[in-house]
């Protein structure tokens, strides 16, 4: 099947075509972020950037404590992201490495959990987590997020791959279970802890109904509500302002993503093979 | 072949533990929790529930909001997952040709995954609003967002747009596991590339499909909620109003408690639904070993 130099040409023409629709809105939002209030409003739209990159940024930091914000939005996915792979690797352990009553069972429940998204239960659990006292705190954040079935899940799908032989040995050697989790089976997981690092922390950062309903105090909120008030403070459509916002609030899963791309890609792959 | 095991009576329990309080605390008994407050009504103020057995549900199939909200949910999925497949199919079947500099190509074209539904509301406002939205300008029509069909049209958009670089990437790696030599056999056989793709690519990519199909109607009906509160709120005139807003505004804006938690419900059946029709087509349609 060999291509003509014009079918070559045509592939990269539509590729070019493909990149520069997906990527527009993002450059468009980089150079408005750019621009004073007037540039930014100019009709006909003005694309070229401006002198106002500074001043733009100082301003959406300033006006909605958007710093605070990040800081809250990474303490939060990070902590919902340790607590999960440290939560998955144990029951991922388990289920593959331990004989047990009730193993079936409990492995259909934890299949059972991906019917249950958050707006599924969303009444209840706005009222579990104020009986907690957890309303506009860390913890209503964070630990209701910490199971996870698709970590579970790929966990197993690593360690299966594991030869068998491996345990045969460490238990001739008298290697008790966890001291082959930590020595033999850690270390041969890396990659995959990786991927679920990634897709989690992104998949954290970048919430927003929860958020919304489980905090009301502006040093609580998280980044993607930021969006929204900046918006609303700047209800003079100052969009050089709310795209410094956008932009800040981008870079953070944009560079996870871009430095990880290898290891997402990878446990993207093993995600559909569930 | 089975996997060796350590022998342990109490271990595996243990292990377990902390995955089981989470989902007990706070997945089982909310959901379980949710599903009897569909039958009760709630005071708003002091919370007395009174039991009013399938009065929720009467109530909120005869409300036309929410029948008018049910329909444009199905239409916006349908939609979204339509068009989102296609596109991200079409694209990712480009990058497959090995063409120099497919992997800058590919960084570039998966990206958006990493943004937030926010972030794509944001920039489609911007893209789009009535002052000077650049778009506005190079079609000479500045309504897109002030009239509800066209508002419509651009949640859609902005919804295809954002999860673009999730589906190219799973189409991606299904394409590398066509078996290049039936493709070749076929062009041999005097296929051209039109039906070279309907009955060999597209057969093994049937399994990515539906995978995707289900997670981009989930994606659709839930995750699409921070979209529409940037871009719409819902609006104009209801336009966007999908099922998710609608439950946002029942609980957390009229506490309306019982009747919110009886559209939970109605959620958590679309969801089953959904699944159990993809456990059931992956069985038997599209399994290819």
């Amino acid at each position: 099947m060999k291509r003509t130099k014009i079918q070559t040409l045509a592939i990269h023409a539509l590729l070019v075509l493909a990149v520069f629709i997906i990527c527009l809105p993002v450059i468009l939002s980089l150079s408005i972020s750019t621009q004073s209030e007037t540039q930014a409003l100019s009709f006909p739209p003005r694309l070229i950037p401006s002198s106002h990159l500074v001043s733009n940024y100082k301003t959406a930091w300033n006006t909605v404590h958007l710093g605070r914000m990040m800081f809250n939005s990474a303490f939060i996915a990070i902590s919902v992201t340790i607590g999960k792979v440290i939560m998955s690797l144990l029951a991922a352990f388990a289920f593959t490495h331990f004989e047990f009553k009730g193993k079936n069972l409990l492995f259909f429940l934890i299949l059972i959990s991906l019917l249950l998204p958050v707006p599924v239960r969303i009444v209840a659990l706005f009222n579990v987590v104020g009986k907690l006292g957890w309303l506009n705190h860390y913890a209503g954040l964070i630990v209701p997020f910490w199971a996870s079935a698709t970590g579970t899940f790929l966990f197993i799908q690593r360690f299966k791959t594991v030869p068998s032989e491996l345990i045969d040995a460490s238990k001739m050697d008298g290697c008790r279970p966890m001291q082959y989790f930590f020595r033999i089976l850690l270390p041969l997981t890396k990659s995959t802890i990786g991927a679920l690092s990634v897709i989690e922390f992104i998949y954290i950062w970048n919430q927003y109904l929860w958020p919304l309903m489980a905090t009301n105090s502006d040093n609580m909120r998280v980044v993607q509500i930021g969006i929204k008030m900046l918006m609303n403070a700047e209800s003079s459509n100052n969009w050089g302002v709310i795209m410094a916002g956008v932009v800040l609030t981008m870079i953070p899963p944009l560079v996870v993503f871009f430095v990880m791309q290898d290891s997402f890609m990878k446990g993207f792959a093993l995600q559909s093979e569930k | 072949m089975k996997q060796s095991t350590f022998k342990a009576d109490v271990l595996p329990y243990v292990l377990l533990l902390p995955t089981f309080i989470i989902l007990i605390v706070f997945l089982f008994y909310p959901a379980i929790e949710t599903f009897r407050l569909s039958l009760f009504t709630v005071h708003p103020f002091t919370g007395a529930e009174r039991f009013a057995g399938l009065y929720n549900f009467k109530n909120i199939f005869t409300n036309s909001e929410y029948l008018h909200s049910f329909g444009i949910s199905f239409l916006f999925t349908l939609a979204v997952v339509l068009l989102g497949l296609a596109f991200s199919m079409m694209i990712a079947l480009l990058l497959n040709e090995r063409i120099k500099g497919m992997k800058y190509y590919r960084s570039f074209l998966i990206w958006p995954y990493a943004l937030s539904p926010a972030i794509a509301g944001a920039l489609f406002n911007f893209l789009f609003n009535p002052a000077n939205g650049i778009i506005g300008y190079f079609t000479g029509h500045r309504t897109w967002l002030t009239e509800g069909s066209t508002a419509f049209l651009i949640i859609i958009l902005a919804a295809v747009w954002k999860n673009l670089g999730y589906n190219i990437v799973f189409y991606l790696t299904a394409l590398r596991n066509v078996p290049r030599d039936a493709l070749e056999a076929a062009s041999i056989d005097g296929a051209g590339p039109v039906r070279r793709f309907f009955s060999i690519t597209f057969a093994f990519l049937s399994p990515t499909t539906f995978f995707l199909l289900v997670m981009n109607t989930t994606y659709a009906y839930f995750s699409s909620f921070g979209l529409i509160d940037v871009l719409t709120e819902g609006g104009p005139a209801r336009s966007t109003n999908i099922l998710i807003y609608q439950l946002y505004r029942d609980f957390f804006v009229n506490s309306k408690t019982g009747y919110a938690a009886a559209e939970s419900l109605v959620l958590f059946l679309l969801v089953v639904g959904i699944t159990v029709l993809q456990f059931q087509t992956t069985e038997k349609k599209v399994h290819y070993q």
